[in-house]
């Protein structure tokens, strides 16, 4: 190039420069009270979800900070913006790096991340998966919200008794992609065929979490299917976007609406009668149960073995049960009459 | 590279009578390459951690499929076209090289078949571009889109993940004694073997004259459809072979392997000095510009800074290489104008 190309560089230098010196003097303090902790256990723990700006996991990482704070460890939470498989890599291996005391993480692929999280313990980090498992082999605990069968069991019977046991009814999911999500359509077919003979299910598409696609993918499964009585959404994001435009539809009241949602977003929607129940766990209780397992597997009180028990606060006392995992409960279905009592 | 860069508007220079050290300094790689250096010092002596060896092992691993489809990206991109379907491709790769695999075929049989898979693929994109004369950006959006929807369709929900151990290891594992990744030797083969095709050859000197002009091109003899043919196809197999790395790296075949990654690869290749109207371009600056991209990742992921604030970051620092071009270039343009009215045009008096 020509002239003035190196004052272009230099001056960009500059500003890089300034950023990196800025940011720079940041890390060393996070990263020392992070590293010191109190003289004994590493209690800096970093909450990792899928992607950031996803209410959910402002929820569950909410619900982490409580925990982290109430037992004085130091919780940080970092990630990528976009839920892409191989995104939550760099994050891992810059918490090895940093040296943390645990991770807490949804995985978006069981396996994509298996090795970052593999060097992260191999560092002495204890690593603690909630919401999306990896390979067992990659953690040390899985927090499970719910059990596969109890979250495919409530949204069935949900649906079952809101069209009255007999129908076409449709699934809009999360992504293709997603584990929980394809774990749980798998036992709702099961189940559906087993108790609902007289329910077909029609069709499966994908919102890819995404509240636009969700809400495209809603109106053309209303025009596809006339004779559809009924959606399950098993996603934050798909049954929010389907309830937005069920209740500016010709559909509304007519096409029944329920799945896994958050209080919060659905709350114009079961006062307005778009949808009269839908079923979740707490993320927040999730969140705060799973930094009280990172915190036991750091202080040593648990190894991760079947049987182990620990404290979670005011959650009470839980058990280590197969595969590593831990249990948070039955999920918990909304309606009109208890939804004023959750803000989330 | 740069040498060759240089040697044709040394004679403007000589105006401004500047030895040739700063000359080579003008030059826009020059500035890159200055800009990485000085980003790294900075981050190992400020930012905690950035300073092991690690980092540098993490970093590469990161940025070598962006790394690799930068190179035929370079070249498409200096011809004046482009290439959006690269990711895609990638996409492609993974997914046949994850089903063939799980059928029974060993990797080294399902990895030629993903490339082909690439070639094909970049052989269509050619098709479309040469043949029937097509503009590349609409093309590729349309594989994009088209080649991705075959990838998520062939495997559907599921990933295939039982990739051999020996594989897997391979394609993380470090050249004995240094914190660089094996796979570097494989691309910086390629990265030569891109070089010389693009600054030292007949073929290349074409690249640069369709980009400046394709049909004063034509008319110089450059067979302009056949370049940008055989430019797409690179660009496909190279795509397949990112693919196959990714596919390993992560031991996961996925049909949204990659998603995003063509536009990381374009913002790298633009802050490499490549022109986006084609006709000019420097494989060295396009590598400075992959690894400055990466580090400035690297290093404020390491100082916690959130992502939004990373991509704010990145981008200001694309939107700025730019536009302090054209700024300087506009500015120097008048410089020269004013010369023109005070006398005689300065390359008139040779």
């Amino acid at each position: 190039m020509t002239f003035g190309t190196k004052r272009a560089g230099a001056l960009t230098a500059l500003a890089v420069t300034v950023a990196l010196v800025a940011t720079g003097c940041a890390a060393s303090d996070d990263g020392g009270s992070g590293g010191g902790g109190d003289g004994g256990d590493n209690l800096a723990i970093t909450f990792l979800p899928k992607n950031l700006g996803n209410p959910y996991f402002d929820t569950s990482s909410a619900g982490g900070k409580e925990a982290v704070e109430s037992f004085d460890g130091t919780f940080a939470e970092v990630g990528p913006t976009e839920a892409a498989p191989d995104a939550q890599v760099s994050f891992i291996n810059t918490l090895t790096q940093q040296g943390v005391g645990g991770i807490v993480v949804s995985a978006n692929d069981p396996e994509a991340i298996c090795d970052a999280l593999n060097e992260a313990r191999d560092a002495g980090i204890k690593v603690v998966t909630f919401d999306s498992d990896t390979n067992p082999d990659c953690r040390d605990l899985f927090i499970n919200q719910a059990t596969a069968e109890g979250i495919a069991k409530v949204q069935v019977d949900l649906i079952a008794d809101q069209i009255g046991g007999a129908g076409e009814i449709a699934i809009l999911s999360a992504t293709a992609n997603a584990t929980n999500q394809n774990a749980w359509i798998d036992l709702m077919k099961d189940y559906l065929a087993s108790d609902y003979p007289d329910i077909t299910l029609v069709d499966t598409v994908y919102g890819d979490d995404d509240d636009q696609t969700s809400f495209d993918k809603t109106a053309a499964l209303l025009q596809t299917y006339p004779e559809l009585k009924g959606i399950i959404s098993p996603t934050t994001v798909g049954i929010s976007a389907a309830a937005r435009y069920l209740s500016t539809s010709e559909f509304k009241g007519k096409v029944a609406l329920t799945g896994l949602g958050t209080p919060n977003q659905m709350r114009d929607f079961v006062e307005d009668g778009t949808v009269t129940a839908f079923a979740l766990w707490n993320p927040s209780d999730l969140g705060y149960l799973a930094a009280f397992a990172a915190k036991a597997l750091i202080t040593g009180e648990i190894t991760g073995a079947k049987g182990d028990t620990f404290e979670a606060g005011k959650l009470g006392s839980f058990e280590v049960g197969d595969g590593g995992t831990v249990l948070l409960g039955d999920p918990y279905v909304f309606d009109a009459d208890n939804i004023g009592d959750f803000d989330f | 590279m740069t040498t060759t860069d240089a040697s044709a508007p040394a004679r403007v220079y000589r105006d401004y009578a500047h030895p040739l050290w700063r000359r080579l300094l003008f030059t826009r790689e020059a500035a890159i390459v200055v800009l990485l250096v000085l980003v790294y010092a900075v981050a190992a002596a400020s930012v905690r951690n950035f300073a092991a060896p690690i980092t540098i092992t993490y970093l590469l691993l990161d940025v070598a499929a962006i790394l690799f489809i930068a190179l035929p990206m370079t070249l498409v991109i200096i011809t004046g076209e482009i290439d959006l379907s690269v990711a895609s491709i990638v996409g492609l790769s993974s997914v046949t090289l994850g089903t063939l695999h799980q059928a029974g075929l060993p990797i080294e049989a399902a990895g030629t078949v993903a490339i082909l898979v690439g070639v094909v693929a970049g052989a269509i994109n050619g098709f479309f571009i040469t043949v029937v004369g097509l503009p590349s950006l609409a093309v590729t959006i349309g594989t994009l889109a088209l080649f991705r929807g075959l990838a998520v369709g062939l495997l559907g929900t599921t990933a295939v993940t039982d990739f051999t151990e020996f594989w897997t290891d391979l394609a993380k594992s470090k050249i004995p004694g240094t914190p660089i990744p094996s796979v570097m030797i494989v691309f910086v083969v390629l990265a030569i073997a891109f070089a010389v095709l693009l600054h030292f050859t007949p073929f290349g000197r074409g690249i640069f004259a369709i980009g400046l002009s394709s049909e004063a091109a034509r008319f110089s003899g450059v067979k302009v459809e056949q370049t940008k043919f055989i430019l797409f196809v690179l660009s496909g197999a190279v795509s397949a072979l990112a693919g196959i790395y990714y596919t390993l790296r992560f031991g996961s075949a996925r049909g949204d392997n990659a998603t995003g990654l063509e536009l990381s690869v374009i913002a790298a290749v633009l802050l490499g000095g490549v022109s986006i109207f084609g006709g000019r371009g420097n494989i060295l600056g396009v590598i400075a510009g992959v690894l400055l991209i990466g580090i400035l990742g690297s290093a404020l992921r390491l100082a916690n800074v959130t992502s939004d604030v990373i991509n704010i970051i990145t981008g200001a620092l694309l939107v700025a290489s730019v536009v302090s071009t054209s700024v300087l270039a506009w500015v120097h343009r008048k410089r020269i104008g004013a010369g023109i009215k005070k006398g005689p045009p300065a390359p008139a008096q040779d």
